[in-house]
């Protein structure tokens, strides 16, 4: 079985974000990116699934501009065997990416598609389950283990729902997103990092695999949060008591 | 002459000004012991909200009396609900998002919705992009507010900036809602009972239907209030050092009649299990106090609780970054910091 993991190019999760002054988006120039931190987590259990002799290969799909390999060759360094890039410069939107999946599906054929559940630049949350409800292929999302049958065709993935943790039984081919507590993911090792550089990474653009880049959704504006109003530091816990209770009216 | 000239640049506006021509809106609802939950009826809210003339569906799906049970409290639950729609399956015991999205997509089809809400849970957030697919639209996560019936409000990054967002597509608008961003403000005295009725299931295919199956559920015990909709949250970070230390904040908890939360550290550590987490990978909490103890205040964290009306830090490092935020700071020792406050605090609930 092959598994396809789709990784996403964001900007690092420790970098603390500005916005642009005319208000059209988050500055990513000179800013420091990553792999998305849900996408390795994602990549991480394809290894390990591959490792356990469940799969025979594991390939990576990024889209978006050229940096994008840079992602993809971090993904080939911890152990994907190869790399797919659908090049485009026009913002995607998850629907998109979920079509382009779809597309690469067709040709790739995989057994399994594991996605981060969500990315940490738009926050959406969705592309893994549009890409499911586009193939008609069942869904474990949010998911904190994953245990495949292969022999039954069955993927048994534990949830984490709000109040507690889904157990659901999955009929492969299957879509599963990552939650944060799936595993941990390994570092790329220096010879793992050279040997990447000769593994493969096919170009695609969106025409090639007939997909329209087109939005229905557009951004207006990105804006600041309102900043909290400045708070007071107390010395002592009946001072706390005090404010809570006769400033603040919570006690 | 002036309106043959107007129709070509209109054409391409032509699905936004239906938009707005009428309203009409489906709220897909979760519900559990044969009642409606609030962030459905947050949704209800936000419903409310895109136009005071919307006609408000609100639409469940289960099996066996506590369905019927939630129905009858849908229908008397928020003044503005002008129909309960009710899918009554063994195939809706469990909310799947397989038959879920199915259910969604006839649904639509007969009733022809401008807009399709639901709260941004894990139920909402797992069944409305999979719905969205099959109707061929982009939903929006995560809405905090609404500035237009296409123009929305939402986080992005974590909570570190907001970005207003305009929906152009088709019919329908889908949306997942912030649940603590809109209160419910219902007097449901007042309530009259909006008709109940079944949706027609003849025509729901099986499709994807079937290829994943309901395995079981493991519950954490909940008898304090809910994490996220508690009017009080507590919460401890790693500085609590173990699990057994962890019970302080239970207890403080408890006589604040308030719902624990936790760090992402104080979870991988294992003091606690992982749906108390507050934070960008946990729950969202906009609760009146937040009182956070040994926290440091990680973006990730603090984007889960940053809407939170008034916030107390108390921290041993008077650098932490929770105390940017906090209303109140206090620098000490939590393990001082606790037991006084439990001594001095009265009992409450």
């Amino acid at each position: 079985m092959k598994i396809m993991v789709a990784i996403k190019r964001v900007v690092d999760y420790a970098v603390k974000i500005r916005v642009k002054s005319d208000k059209s988006g988050v500055e990513t120039q000179n800013v420091k990116m990553s792999m998305n931190p849900f996408c390795e987590i994602a990549l991480e259990e394809a290894l390990r699934i591959k490792q356990s002799g469940l799969a025979s290969e594991v390939v990576a799909v990024s889209m978006g501009p050229t940096q994008c390999v840079d992602t993809l060759r971090t993904g080939l360094a911890m152990g994907a065997d190869r790399g797919i890039h659908v090049e485009s410069t026009a913002a995607l939107f998850p629907l998109t990416v979920a079509k382009l999946l779809k597309a690469l599906v067709e040709v790739e054929k995989p057994g399994l598609i594991i996605l981060g559940k969500q990315a940490i630049d738009d926050d959406c949350n969705q592309t893994g389950q549009m890409v499911a409800g586009l193939l008609r292929w069942p869904q474990g999302t949010f998911a904190s283990k994953v245990m495949l049958d292969t022999e039954k065709q069955v993927a048994t993935v534990e949830r984490e729902v709000d109040g507690g943790l889904e157990t659901l039984c999955l009929d492969l081919p299957a879509v599963i997103t990552t939650d944060l507590r799936l595993n941990q993911p390994r570092y790329a090792t220096l010879p793992n990092i050279m040997k990447a550089k000769s593994k493969v990474i096919k170009k695609y653009t969106p025409q090639e695999l007939n997909v329209e880049v087109k939005s229905d959704i557009e951004v207006v504006e990105v804006t600041e949060p309102p900043k909290r109003k400045a708070g007071v530091l107390i010395s002592s816990v009946d001072e706390l008591i005090d404010k809570l209770r006769n400033e603040a009216h919570v006690i | 002459m002036l309106r043959a000239i107007k129709t070509t640049p209109l054409h391409r506006f032509s699905s936004l000004t239906s938009i707005s021509r009428s309203i009409s809106t489906l709220i897909l609802a979760e519900h559990d012991g044969g009642a409606i939950k609030s962030q459905s009826i947050s949704a209800v809210e936000a419903a409310k909200s895109l136009d005071k003339q919307t006609s408000i569906s609100l639409l469940l799906a289960g099996s066996g009396p506590s369905l019927q049970q939630a129905a009858a409290h849908a229908a008397s639950c928020h003044p503005s609900i002008s129909q309960v729609l009710v899918a009554d399956s063994d195939k809706f015991t469990y909310p799947l998002a397989e038959t879920w999205s199915r259910l969604v997509q006839l649904v639509q089809k007969k009733g022809e919705y401008s807009h399709i809400i639901t709260a941004s849970n894990s139920f909402g957030k797992n069944i409305l992009p999979r719905a969205a697919a099959l109707l061929d639209v982009s939903p929006i996560t995560d809405v905090i507010a609404i500035s237009a019936s296409n123009q929305f409000i939402r986080p992005i990054y974590a909570g570190n900036a907001l970005c207003t967002v305009r929906y152009s597509g088709s019919n329908p608008c889908m949306l997942s809602v912030r649940s603590t961003s809109f209160a419910v403000s219902v007097d449901s005295s007042k309530c009259n009972e909006a008709p109940i009725s079944q949706v027609d299931l003849s025509t729901f295919d099986e499709d994807s239907v079937g290829k994943s199956r309901y395995v079981n559920h493991t519950a954490q015990d909940t008898e304090r209030p809910d994490l996220g909709n508690a009017q009080v949250v507590i919460t401890g970070g790693r500085a609590l050092k173990s699990a057994e230390n962890f019970k302080m904040i239970e207890k403080l908890a408890e006589k604040l009649g308030a719902a624990v939360g936790a760090t992402r550290a104080a979870v991988d550590a294992g003091f606690v299990p992982n749906d108390l987490q507050v934070g960008q990978t946990g729950k969202i909490v906009a609760p009146e106090l937040y009182m956070a103890f040994g926290v440091s205040g990680a973006i990730q964290h603090l984007a889960g609780m940053r809407d939170s009306k008034v916030i107390v830090a108390v921290n041993k490092d008077a650098d932490a970054p929770i105390f940017q935020v906090a209303d109140y700071g206090l620098v000490g020792d939590l393990f001082e910091v606790i037991p006084e406050l439990l001594e001095k605090l009265p009992d409450k609930k």
